[in-house]
């Protein structure tokens, strides 16, 4: 790690200032990706701004008939919570497959879904469920919010402070984990609001996206039969030694699938 | 650059002066001598390194030492009482040969004990799930499972004691 | 009564409560006053010219000691890292052994290879600094693969080794097995690929070098499973320390799987720079540096053919193999894919003609060697899988073209035509007894159960053979080793009755200071508390070659028992003298001297006493003190065996196989503690399903190692396998060595990669997939069924 300068501000005030002096400061959240990211010296930071004394950031809350789920809220909290399991279960439980128990008592939400690595969980939650990104100076609409590899619509100096999720009638969350790293290497959140399916991949492409074609088989037949034939194009997506480009393309079908089937 | 904290590491309260970047495991292992407390990886991943912070597991290789200020910090060092005993999970480890090596041993100890207290009664998958994020080389597994159904049990059994004599 | 911490008891090991407390002490956990630490730079290139280097800025940076380039070592005439083992080619020429250097000099052979060290007071300190480094690097074109090394027109790594060639050897009767080929009623052929490993010990290597200038002695303390090995090796061969001056100790160890065995560069760095500093120099591998640099596994590519008679009886094979040797020799690598791979193709069968040719090439990759089982898991694998393809192929039920060709234990003693010579084994007892446990006749309807759920199940066997302690010394020399193969031990009783025993067997999760101690509590009657065991430092122990191979009972565990004969029979004087008695009225049982048909007998302790208080002793005829050393070299090697069965379920969707069920039946020979035996073989079998399933060391064409990380190379975890059922017999126990004793530690892994590997073809026959080469990943699986897919379609 290089060195750097650390502080903990106790307000979104201060936090926020602190991000804009300088621009080469960065927000330290769970720092699940940050700290490793440094300790491979692969980011120079000059700052890290630590956000875990902002109360601002913390909790869950019902608002509106949706859920408001504070940016700092560690995976282990939305997994467990009471809040979460009862109102969207499938969340929660996306929350629990996030890498393993320590990463999930560390991690954030806010932290996850700015990094935008294209094999994270949550950015599938968050467009398939229609989400909207809190941030400390306007909201983004979860369609608008990851914009390419490692990319969001995040100004500089501009933190996330929660996500709103509408409470869906059904969901779930299948995940097609990698056999090294078991980050997703395919992962597809689907989600029924009365007539509308909304279905977002995740770890396949460079960002999250949504398969409009199976949306629109699903909403007249929510079934994963109705699914079975329609294939995403492989062209874009992603390709390692672990799955090239078509055998990701062909899990997101299965996941797929299986998301539906698992909406009972 | 250099900025100073103070934290309770087994249950004593220290104080000292780290640079920014001090890892919290090096803290342990540099500034503390708490030596027990392993490096295996560098990508977070092989769990060497767990300790509990504020009661829950986290990698100490993946944590700022300034990240814990004002936080307790439980090690392997301070999970056995004083008496010279150990904790039911560390006896269950050795009782059911749930260790070779002994190099993943305490994270895979202090991961167990975290997975226990959150779900006292766990099934094997359970177990085996709870331990993704330690790996271990030497035992195949097989018997830290069986060690950490073990050390469950017992834990559980000392909870109803304590219970008991509470009464 | 039998001693409740004697033979066969399931003692919990001694060794355990430190480990459990964070007390252990591995070489990383050592201080030092004054100390340095020293950090790496490694090429980013796989191959290419250093056409200079500056230091300059980074000698000057923040808390920088020294650093030092691979000119530094050569000014102080620092030698190359030797190879252990002398291969000579098909025509008896020997084999290429270019230098290999602890820093790089002129040229870089794969990414990793050190081009300097920082010292300094802080490891961030030395990395800061060590980017300050200008290396002027001239890329030459890189070889990253055995497939690229065999290609006509392939660059060159050393100038001494044309077309990359370290040797071509050979072995067996060529002609016999021609003319077994003319006669055969069917021949099995099959191409295998042996993938690369990475072996993953948990602790990091690290090594600390320190010099006293007082007296002229080098402390080495370092993350070894033979401290001597290392000892003789960078003393003699490296830095020229005579050993008197020259102390290597192995503290505690977190696992070595082999790859802890050898002279490592960095070992030759601390202990040559802390010298030069006059300060303790301390390195510790990240494990981004160790997936780098530590040594690799297996890596073959092999043509293989069998030859059948009608009733399926082998009547030869024929194997050609491909063998990576990486950049440079290590230390035992060019001994792996010959002597302890090529003589094992015989597995437990009765082939009467075997002949192999194995050609190592050099690439531009980490160094190769061995790695738990070293070249027999690679045997295993080969002679497995071809019994299954031509059990497939010809119609015959897997255990019983086995059961066919078992050598039966009638033939031992057994000479192969590949050099061993098997002293016991029952095979058709392990079989026997695996088939009820893993209820091979209900296994059909198990899969059509599994099919139901829309799974594909699959059954798998291995069976294989082993040779352990490898040996004897004057055969091995013979063959080329360039050391001894023997152990030492001593045994030394204080006045009041401890024992400590010095072995030169190492344990780095073995559990030795259980086991030994148990061989001497159940030889003496004495507690197992009072009992120490001593390993791992050359200062104590005499002598010791380290434990590999699964050697340390065998080989270290008979030294021990020499030794305990000679304390026995010293004693036996000093009790017939304590006694009055004539010395050959002396008996010995459960570690009380009786003199014959009396009541009078002396214990141990006070033997012991009398030896070290000689008040009343023969000074003429016996010398105080009891305290004796043995070194044992074994007559032969030792053959553990055992069967494997493995069933896996595949999910055809997605490709994902998981191992559902695992038991093994070994023979051991005679079980010290069975309970470390136990858990020596589980773990044996998940570094084998890992092989199968999960790992692969994957290195680009340009020479750069894609899977440098545990985000990219996959590590069996827990939830990876299941519990596993293990079962061993005692009842064809080694006939050459004192304790019966086999060897356990590599056996898990020998056998379980190909029984995995044949479960999954199992499963996937349907599809008529015939073989699939490791790691059988889901997208591998996946791939194999797709493409099966049209050509079903169109029958």
């Amino acid at each position: 790690m290089y060195a750097f300068e650390y502080q903990r501000p106790a307000t979104l005030a201060d936090a926020v200032a602190a991000l804009t002096r300088s621009e080469d400061a960065r927000p330290l959240s769970g720092g699940m990706t940050l700290l490793p990211t440094l300790k491979q010296r692969l980011a120079q930071p000059s700052e890290l701004v630590d956000l875990s004394g902002v109360p601002d950031l913390q909790g869950v809350r019902e608002e509106d008939g949706a859920l408001l789920i504070g940016a700092f809220t560690r995976h282990a909290d939305v997994a467990a919570g009471e809040t979460v399991r009862r109102r969207i279960p499938a969340l929660a439980r996306l929350a629990e497959s996030i890498g393993d128990r320590q990463v999930r008592n560390r991690g954030t939400l806010g932290g996850s879904i700015a990094n935008a690595d294209p094999a994270a969980d949550y950015p599938a939650a968050v467009v398939a469920l229609n989400a909207t990104v809190r941030t400390d100076r306007r909201e983004i609409a979860g369609d608008d919010f990851f914009t390419g590899l490692f990319e969001t619509a995040l100004e500089p100096g501009e933190l996330v402070v929660g996500v709103r999720f509408p409470v869906p009638d059904a969901a779930a969350y299948a995940k097609f984990r990698h056999p090294a790293s078991r980050y997703a290497l395919v992962g597809v959140f689907v989600a029924r609001f009365g007539a509308e399916v909304r279905l977002a991949v995740t770890g396949a492409g460079p960002s999250v996206f949504r398969v409009p074609e199976m949306e629109t088989a699903l909403a007249s037949d929510f079934r994963p039969e109705a699914i079975a034939g329609i294939t995403v194009d492989a062209d874009g997506l992603n390709g390692d030694i672990h799955a090239a480009p078509d055998y990701r393309a062909h899990l997101v079908t299965v996941m797929a699938r299986r998301a539906v089937a698992a909406c009972g | 650059m250099a900025c100073t904290i103070t934290l309770t590491v087994n249950g004593k309260a220290v104080t000292r002066e780290v640079e920014e970047r001090t890892l919290l495991v090096h803290f342990l292992r540099e500034h503390l001598g708490l030596t027990g407390t392993h490096v295996g990886c560098d990508t977070s991943q092989c769990g060497a390194c767990v300790v509990h912070v504020d009661g829950r597991s986290v990698k100490s290789c993946t944590m700022l030492a300034v990240q814990a200020a004002d936080c307790a910090v439980t090690t392997i060092e301070g999970l056995a009482p004083a008496d010279g005993t150990l904790h039911p999970m560390q006896e269950a480890f050795r009782e059911h040969h749930g260790l070779q090596c002994g190099f993943c041993t305490p994270g895979m100890v202090m991961s167990a004990v975290d997975l226990v207290t959150d779900n006292p009664d766990p099934s094997e998958a359970e177990v085996r799930e709870g331990l993704e994020g330690n790996i271990c080389r030497c035992t195949g597994y097989h018997n830290i499972v069986k060690a950490v159904l073990a050390g469950a049990q017992a834990m559980r059994s000392a909870d109803t004691e304590a219970a008991a004599a509470a009464e | 009564m039998a001693n409740p911490s004697g033979i066969g008891a399931s003692v919990r090991r001694r060794e355990d409560k430190r480990f459990l407390t964070g007390r252990g002490t591995y070489t990383e956990d050592i201080r030092r006053p004054n100390e340095t630490r020293a950090y790496i730079l490694r090429s980013p290139h796989a191959h290419a010219r250093i056409a200079g280097i500056d230091t300059a800025d980074a000698q000057a940076a923040p808390g920088v000691v020294a650093v030092f380039t691979g000119a530094d070592m050569a000014a102080d005439g620092v030698g190359s890292l030797p190879c252990g083992w002398l291969i000579h080619n098909k025509d008896g020429s020997p084999m290429k052994e270019p230098p290999h250097h602890p820093i790089a000099r002129d040229k870089v052979r794969y990414v990793g290879d050190p081009v300097a060290v920082v010292i300094a007071e802080t490891t961030a300190q030395a990395k800061d600094a060590a980017e300050l480094i200008v290396v002027d690097y001239e890329e030459l074109p890189a070889v990253a693969s055995l497939r690229a090394a065999l290609d006509e027109g392939a660059a060159g790594l050393h100038d001494d080794a044309p077309g990359n060639v370290c040797y071509d050897w050979h072995l067996g009767d060529a002609a016999a097995v021609d003319a077994a080929f003319a006669q055969a009623a069917h021949v099995t052929t099959l191409e295998l690929v042996n993938n690369r490993l990475i072996p993953n010990a948990m602790e990091p290597r690290a090594a600390m070098g320190e010099y006293d200038p007082a007296t002229g002695e080098h402390t080495l303390t370092t993350t070894s499973q033979n401290p001597h090995v290392i000892r003789l090796l960078m003393g003699a061969f490296v830095l020229g320390i005579p050993e008197h001056k020259l102390r290597v100790v192995a503290p505690d160890v977190g696992g070595g799987f082999g790859s802890k065995i050898f002279h490592y560069g960095e070992e030759a760095i601390v202990t040559w720079a802390a010298k030069k500093i006059g300060r303790p120099v301390k390195w510790t591998a990240e494990r981004s540096e160790s997936f780098l640099s530590d040594a690799h596994g297996r890596d073959h590519l092999s043509k293989t053919e069998l030859a059948l008679d009608k009733d399926g009886r082998f009547l030869a094979l024929r194997v050609s193999t491909v063998a990576n040797m990486g950049a440079y020799l290590s230390t035992f690598s060019t001994s792996i894919p010959t002597y302890l791979y090529a003589t094992l193709l015989a597995g437990q069968y009765r082939t009467p003609a075997i002949y192999a040719e194995v050609k190592a090439l050099f690439t531009n990759t980490a160094p190769v060697d061995a790695y738990r089982g070293a070249g027999r898991p690679e045997a295993c694998y080969l002679i497995e899988r071809l019994v299954d393809t031509a059990a497939r192929e010809m119609g015959i039920d897997r255990t019983e073209i086995r059961r066919r060709n078992f050598v039966p234990k009638e033939a031992m003693p057994y000479a192969t035509p590949v050099a061993l010579e098997y002293d016991t084994g029952d095979f058709a007892r392990n079989l026997d007894m695996a088939l009820p446990l893993v209820d091979y006749a209900g296994f059909a309807a198990r899969k059509a159960e599994a099919a139901a759920r829309g799974k594909l199940r699959g059954i798998g066997f291995a069976t294989y053979i082993e040779a352990c302690g490898i040996a004897p010394s004057n055969i091995a020399g013979a063959l080329g080793a360039r050391a001894g193969l023997y152990e030492s031990a001593e045994v030394r009783f204080h006045p009041t009755g401890s024992v400590t025993v010095f072995t030169g067997s190492h344990s780095h999760g073995q559990g030795h200071e259980t086991t030994f101690a148990q061989l001497v509590a159940d030889r003496f009657g004495i507690p197992i508390d009072n009992v120490e065991i001593v390993h791992g430092d050359t200062a104590k122990v005499p002598f010791g070659m380290g434990t590999y191979g699964s050697r340390s009972l065998a080989v270290g565990g008979s030294a021990l028992v020499k030794a305990m004969d000679k304390v026995e029979r010293k004693a036996k004087k000093i009790a017939a003298h304590l006694m009055e008695a004539a010395e050959a009225d002396i008996e010995v049982k459960d570690g009380r001297f009786a003199v014959a048909g009396t009541d009078k007998a002396v214990g141990i302790a006070d033997i012991a006493m009398a030896a070290y208080i000689p008040h009343k002793f023969p000074l003429d005829e016996l010398e105080p003190g009891l305290d004796e050393q043995a070194f044992y070299d074994p007559k032969n090697f030792t053959y553990p065996n055992g069967c494997h069965v493995c069933e896996v379920e595949i999910d055809p969707e997605t490709g994902v196989t998981r191992v559902v069920a695992f038991t093994a039946v070994d023979d051991f020979g005679r079980v010290i503690n069975p309970l470390i035996v136990e858990g020596q073989v589980h773990g044996g079998i998940v570094q084998g399903i890992g092989q199968a399933l999960l790992e692969n060391c994957v290195y680009d064409e340009s020479g750069q190692l894609l899977t440098g990380s545990y985000m990219d190379y996959g590590m069996p975890r827990a939830d990876d396998v299941p519990s596993f059922t293990v079962r061993y017999h005692e009842e064809a126990p080694c006939t050459h060595n004192p304790l019966g004793v086999k060897g356990c530690g590599e056996a898990g892994t020998i056998g379980a990669s190909a029984a995995v590997m044949n479960a999954v073809v199992d499963a996937l026959a349907e599809y008529g997939i015939t073989h699939l080469d490791m790691p059988a990943t889901p997208e591998r699986v996946w791939r194999a069924i797709n493409e099966s897919r049209p050509a079903m379609a169109a029958e």
